[in-house]
């Protein structure tokens, strides 16, 4: 046939092939469209909800202030944003080293079994329950202390982070080319210092990615809280005694029995949600621009 | 002229000898890397089978053979980047200057300093600067003093031949040359170190054929002051650049000496039926 068959304008059972494929066509694009509707549309439903139910009490006082007692209307929640802050950076910082430095050993030294044995302990851990953590962090470390305290809440929450840097940084560490690792040995540069020269700042955007993930993944976690740094009405920046976090608080407020609680805590999740937004896409702004360069 | 027409000219049977002062001196040359029964496995499979060559002071030898006849293989175990790879092994001497790099007691590290190693593809570290690029191996040899840094990084582009295209775009990025250059800060970066040997790995199979001479070119001058080996798909390169000619096939040595004699009057017959194209 000399005809324009390849768009399909010829006639018998080539034309009907050909509509019989754009059919399918047609349905998968309805499909796709379909499932990203329902993300969007979920994720649009739960940012205009908490941000209909708690926008209206969000004022100055209330991320300035301490909480009152309960009944009383007004005050805020001042001191569980500084103690989600300090908790997390502490937690960031045990955290940090430990998955990245477990990353290393995982990707730079795979001729050993162990590497993928870390590997596959770090997929399990992601998948442990919060609570379970915060269990064990309370063995850890507040039993020992013998008080529940931030620097627990720390741990609990490095015990949740660690594992989510470890993939990410491990992913990272195996898109750099063997070829610029090579080029490194091959200068006669030791091999820990071709790690710290060329592999890690080659992978460093996709560290920082995954560092984030970890830390919204963790400042919006309350279950490892609950035996860990507990949650506290006033002021404490000392990370040895009980400090409020702000999941803990919603927690706390959403189940208590005051209709000021129940507002206090769609704010402070509103609240929450925007850190994590925000800070997401601060980073990206961020990564791209480097990119950029 | 594409890769690939140049690839096919390679192979053509009337190869035109063209050998500026690749004369085989009458004197023997010194030694400068004697391999001595050299085996290389990955894994169980034997890359490199039972090698013995002395490679020459100040001279550019040449390793020729079809693909997967373990002439990468062979020049990796030369500063002993064969055994980067996971499973991979080395059996025999290596000699340079009288010592074993495979010797007990040796820090592979050292002999990498000794001897330098270009890639096929250039592979400029992408986070570093031009300048920090060159920098980057010698630095760690010895003096941290800025000046005497600068110094060698200008020493060294000038020999790679690409200070005069680089010079006002040091702080730029190593990726940001063209591919050519690229592979030319690699081999400034490689002299920085002042190895005494420098091995390529087909340094011009990435690279299109004004590049590809440019590179040539340099070789002929570098060859004053550091002894070469290139690895080379490209039977005109070999002619052109080299001073002594292997040919490798299926892991085995065939034949080794001087490039006139290797392309003009071969011994063995499998060197002959490669060299005018009639395999491989």
């Amino acid at each position: 046939m000399a005809g324009n068959t390849l768009y399909g304008a010829g006639t018998g059972a080539s034309r009907q092939h050909y509509l019989y494929r754009k059919g399918i066509e047609w349905l998968a694009w309805i499909g796709m469209l379909f499932c990203i509707g329902v993300i969007v549309f979920i994720l649009l439903m739960i940012l205009g909800y908490v941000l209909y139910q708690g926008a209206s009490y969000i004022n100055w006082e209330f991320l300035t202030a301490l909480p009152l007692p309960a009944g009383e209307t007004g005050g805020g929640i001042a001191n569980a944003l500084v103690g989600s802050a300090m908790v997390v950076v502490v937690a960031t910082l045990m955290a940090v080293p430990i998955g990245v430095g477990a990353a290393i050993f995982v990707n730079e030294f795979p001729s050993a079994q162990l590497g993928r044995f870390v590997r596959f302990l770090a997929e399990v851990l992601t998948g442990v329950p919060s609570i379970v953590v915060g269990l064990f962090a309370y063995a850890l470390v507040v039993r020992p202390l013998g008080s529940f305290s931030g620097l627990s809440g720390s741990v609990a929450y490095a015990f949740i982070m660690i594992p989510i840097i470890l993939i990410t940084a491990h992913e990272a560490f195996r898109l750099v080319p063997v070829s610029l690792r090579e080029a490194s040995l091959a200068l006669g540069i030791p091999k820990w210092r071709t790690i710290l020269w060329v592999v890690l700042p080659v992978s460093s955007r996709a560290l920082l990615t995954g560092v984030v993930l970890a830390i919204a993944r963790a400042l919006g976690e309350a279950a490892p809280m609950l035996f860990t740094a507990f949650g506290n009405p006033f002021w404490n920046l000392n990370l040895k005694k009980p400090i409020a976090t702000v999941p803990l608080l919603i927690y706390t407020y959403a189940t208590g029995p005051y209709e000021d609680w129940h507002r206090k805590a769609w704010a402070a999740s509103f609240v929450l949600l925007m850190v994590v937004l925000v800070t997401s896409v601060l980073t990206r702004v961020f990564l791209r621009g480097k990119s950029n360069e | 002229m594409s890769k690939e027409g140049y690839a096919v000219e390679g192979r053509q049977r009337d190869i035109d000898f063209h050998l500026p002062g690749n004369q085989p001196e009458m004197t023997p040359d010194e030694t400068r890397l004697r391999v001595e029964e050299l085996r290389a496995y990955y894994g169980k499979s034997l890359a490199v089978n039972n090698v013995t060559l002395s490679i020459k002071t100040k001279k550019v030898t040449a390793i020729i053979g079809p693909s997967g006849c373990g002439k990468s293989t062979f020049i990796r175990c030369l500063n002993r980047m064969h055994e980067v790879t996971p499973g991979a092994r080395v059996e025999g001497k290596v000699l340079l200057d009288g010592g074993d790099l495979y010797g007990s007691g040796i820090d592979p590290v050292e002999v990498r300093r000794r001897v330098g190693m270009v890639f096929q593809k250039p592979n400029p570290f992408p986070t570093m600067s031009i300048y920090d690029n060159v920098a980057a191996g010698f630095k760690l040899n010895g003096s941290r003093d800025r000046r005497i840094i600068e110094d060698k990084v200008e020493k060294s582009l000038k020999m790679a031949a690409l200070w005069e295209e680089v010079r006002s775009d040091l702080h730029k990025p190593g990726t940001s040359l063209s591919g050519g250059q690229q592979q030319r800060l690699c081999i400034a970066r490689a002299l920085a170190v002042d190895p005494e040997v420098l091995l390529m790995d087909e340094p011009c199979s990435a690279l299109d054929p004004i590049a590809t001479a440019k590179i040539e070119e340099l070789i002929h001058e570098l060859k004053d002051s550091v002894t070469i080996v290139i690895v080379t798909h490209n039977m005109q390169q070999a002619a052109r650049v080299s001073d002594y000619t292997a040919f490798f096939y299926l892991g085995e040595l065939v034949e080794f000496g001087a490039t006139g004699d290797i392309f003009t009057t071969p011994e063995k017959r499998q060197t002959e039926d490669y060299i005018t194209g009639r395999f491989g």
